[in-house]
C-alpha cells in the first residue's frame, strides 16, 4: 500500500512538470494546466487512502469550505485585479505550509499540551526544516497579505520607509535563525517557535512596506518562489518527495521571473533580496518644472495621422489598464487592419502590475495573442514604422534610460518608439512617470502629445476614423 | 546526515534543474498565467495538511491542520480555475495570418 502511494505522488509530480511545460505555447497551455489539475486530485484522493488519516469530519469541512471560497474568487475577480489575486492566492499557500509545519511538531512533541517534550528522537535536519518551513511560509503569509492590501488600495501604494529599515529587517532574520538554532540543539523549547513565527511576520510586513506600488511585478514574483519554498521546506519535515518536487518547481518558477523583473527594471537581485526595492526611486522624485513646450494635439489631428499611417506599433502601460481601455483600443487596432494598415503591439516585461499582466488584459480585449510581441522582438522595427502610439506608458519609453547617466531609469531596457517617425503619446498630464524622471521623448518635435484620458481619447479616435 | 535527508536533498536539487530547464521555456505572454498557475501547485501542501486535519486526537492540532486544508484549497482551486479563465482568453488571429507573417 506504501509503494503504491509513493508510486501515485510520483504520477502527480510528473504531471505538474509535464503541464508547466505545455505553458511553453498559448496553444498548449490550457491542457497544460488541466494536467496540473488532474495531478493535484490525484494527490489528494492518495493522501485521504493514507492510513494515517483516522478522522474524516474536519478534512471534509476544510475541503469544502477551502474549495468554495477558492471557487468564488476564481469567478468573481477581474482581470485587472490578477496581481491582487494572485498575491493573496500565494499567502495562503505560505500560511498552509506555516500551519502544517507547526501540526507537525505538535505531533512529534508526543504531548498536545506542548508543555512536555516526550516526541522521540527526531533528527537535526527535520527540526531544521521545520523553522525553515515556519519562518518562509510566515514571512510569505504576511507579506502577500501586504501585497494584496497594498494593490487593492486598502493600503497606500507609495513606499513606506524608516531609517534603519535595511539594517533592523537584517537583524531580525538574524534573530530569528539564532533562535531557530537554539530550537534545533533542544526541541521542547516550544516557545521559540512561536517567537520565531512573530518575528516572520513582522518582517514579512517590514521587506514588503518599502515597495512601491510600481515595483509590485518584482514583489510578487519573489513572494511567487517564497510560496514555492515554503512548500519544499514542509516536504522536507514531512519526508515527502511529491511536495519537495512540486514546492521546489514553483520555487525555481519565481526566482526566474523575478530576476527576469529585476533585469527589466535594471535593479541587482540583491538588491531586491534585501528589501531595498523603490528605495532609490523615491529619493530621485523630482518636479519636473523646466520650461519646456510641447505640442499639443487634438484627437482630430491623431486620427488623421493614424488614418495614413502604413504600420502601427501600439506600446500599452498600465494607465490602459486603469482606464479600462483595452476593449475600445482593440476596436481601434481592427479598424485600422481593415483599412490594410499593419497593427501590432509592443509589450515591455513590466506592462502591468505582475510578469506578463499586459498580455492578458489584452487577451480580456480580445486581442489575438500573435499581434503581441516582447520587446527584443519588436524593438527594431521601430525604425521602419510610421506612428508609434504609446498609451498610459511613460517608463519604458523613456530615453533618458539610454542616455541620462545621473537618471534612476538608466540601462533600464526601454521600448525604441523614438526611432518611429512619429510617436503618438496618449497621457493625462506631462507628470513624469514613477521613476520621477521627467520624459524628453514629449518634448520632441515629431511627438504628437494627445492628452486626456485613454479610454476617452481613443474612443474618440475610433469615432473620428468611423465617419 | 540521515539517509532520507540526503534522498530529499537529491530530489530537490534535480526537481531545481528541471524547475529551471522546464519554466525558462514559457514564453512572456504567458507569464501571468505561469505565475498563477505555478501557485495553484504550491497548493500541494494540502497533502501536509490532510493528513494533519485527520489525525483525529490532540484537538489543537487537528484544528490548525483544518485551517491548513482551508488554506491550501483556497490556493489549489482558486489558482487552476483562475488559471484556464485567463487561458481560456488567449486567442490566436485567424483573420489575416499571412499580413503578420510578412511584417515580421
Amino acid at each position: 500500500m506504501k509503494e503504491l502511494i509513493y508510486l501515485a505522488y510520483l504520477v502527480s509530480a510528473v504531471l505538474f512538470i509535464m503541464g508547466l511545460k505545455l505553458l511553453s505555447s498559448p496553444k498548449t497551455a490550457r491542457r497544460g494546466n488541466l494536467l496540473g489539475a488532474l495531478g493535484m486530485l490525484i494527490a489528494i484522493v492518495v493522501t485521504l487512502l493514507d492510513k494515517a488519516i483516522i478522522d474524516f469530519t474536519f478534512i471534509l469541512i476544510g475541503l469544502i469550505v477551502g474549495g468554495g471560497i477558492g471557487l468564488l474568487l476564481a469567478k468573481r475577480v477581474q482581470m485587472t485585479a490578477m496581481p491582487q489575486m494572485v498575491g493573496l492566492l500565494n499567502g495562503f499557500g505560505g500560511g498552509a505550509s506555516t500551519l502544517v509545519a507547526f501540526a507537525e511538531y505538535m505531533r512529534l512533541s508526543g504531548d498536545a499540551s506542548l508543555t512536555v517534550w516526550t516526541g522521540a528522537n527526531v533528527s537535526y535536519d527535520v527540526l531544521a526544516t521545520l523553522v525553515l518551513s515556519l519562518l518562509i511560509g510566515t514571512v510569505t503569509f504576511t507579506g502577500s497579505l501586504i501585497a494584496f492590501a497594498k494593490l487593492q488600495g486598502i493600503m497606500r501604494g507609495a513606499p513606506i520607509l524608516y531609517t534603519m529599515q535595511k539594517q533592523i529587517n537584517a537583524a531580525m532574520l538574524l534573530g530569528a535563525i539564532v533562535l531557530g538554532v537554539l530550537f534545533v540543539l533542544d526541541p521542547s523549547l516550544w516557545l521559540f517557535l512561536i517567537i520565531i513565527i512573530a518575528i516572520a511576520a513582522i518582517l514579512g510586513v517590514t521587506s514588503v512596506i518599502p515597495i512601491g506600488g510600481a515595483d509590485m511585478p518584482v514583489v510578487i514574483s519573489l513572494l511567487n518562489s517564497y510560496s514555492g519554498l515554503a512548500a519544499a521546506m514542509t516536504g522536507f519535515v514531512l519526508s515527502n518527495n511529491a511536495l519537495i518536487i512540486t514546492g521546489t518547481l514553483v520555487g525555481a518558477s519565481g526566482f526566474i521571473l523575478t530576476s527576469i523583473m529585476c533585469k527589466a527594471m535594471n535593479r541587482s537581485l540583491g538588491n531586491v533580496l534585501f528589501a531595498g526595492v523603490g528605495v532609490d526611486y523615491t529619493a530621485g522624485a523630482t518636479t519636473a518644472t523646466e520650461q519646456r513646450t510641447v505640442v499639443r494635439y487634438t484627437p482630430e489631428d491623431a486620427a488623421f495621422m493614424l488614418e495614413n499611417a502604413q504600420s502601427v506599433i501600439i506600446v500599452p502601460g498600465y494607465g490602459l489598464a486603469v482606464a479600462q481601455a483595452q476593449h475600445v483600443l482593440q476596436e481601434l487596432a481592427s479598424l485600422l487592419i481593415s483599412r490594410g494598415a499593419t497593427v501590432r503591439y509592443a509589450i515591455h516585461p513590466v506592462a502591468g502590475r505582475m510578469p506578463g499582466h499586459m498580455n492578458v488584459l489584452l487577451a480580456e480585449a480580445n486581442v489575438p495573442y500573435d499581434l503581441l510581441l516582447e520587446m527584443d522582438q519588436i524593438n527594431d522595427d521601430f525604425q521602419n514604422t510610421d506612428v508609434a502610439l504609446i498609451i498610459g506608458a511613460n517608463d519604458v519609453v523613456n530615453p533618458a534610460a539610454r542616455t541620462k547617466k545621473e537618471s534612476p531609469l538608466y540601462g533600464m531596457p526601454i521600448l525604441n518608439v523614438d526611432y518611429a517617425r512619429t510617436t503618438m503619446v496618449v497621457k493625462r498630464s506631462l507628470n513624469p512617470g514613477f521613476a520621477g524622471e521627467d520624459n524628453d521623448l514629449f518634448y520632441e518635435k515629431k511627438t504628437m502629445m494627445v492628452f486626456g484620458d485613454a479610454k476617452s481619447v481613443v474612443t474618440n479616435l475610433v469615432q473620428v476614423l468611423k465617419k | 546526515m540521515t539517509e532520507t535527508l540526503m534522498i530529499s536533498i537529491y530530489v530537490f536539487v534535480l526537481a531545481a534543474f528541471v524547475g529551471f530547464e522546464v519554466i525558462s521555456k514559457v514564453p512572456p505572454l504567458l507569464h501571468t498565467p505561469l505565475m498563477s498557475g505555478s501557485n495553484a501547485i504550491s497548493g500541494i501542501t494540502v497533502v501536509g495538511s490532510l493528513i494533519a486535519a485527520g489525525e483525529g486526537h490532540g484537538g489543537l492540532s487537528v484544528i490548525l491542520g483544518m485551517i491548513a486544508v482551508i488554506f491550501a484549497m483556497i490556493n489549489v482551486v482558486g489558482g487552476f480555475m483562475v488559471t484556464d479563465r485567463m487561458l481560456g482568453m488567449f486567442k490566436q488571429d485567424t483573420s489575416k495570418p499571412k499580413q503578420i507573417k510578412k511584417a515580421e
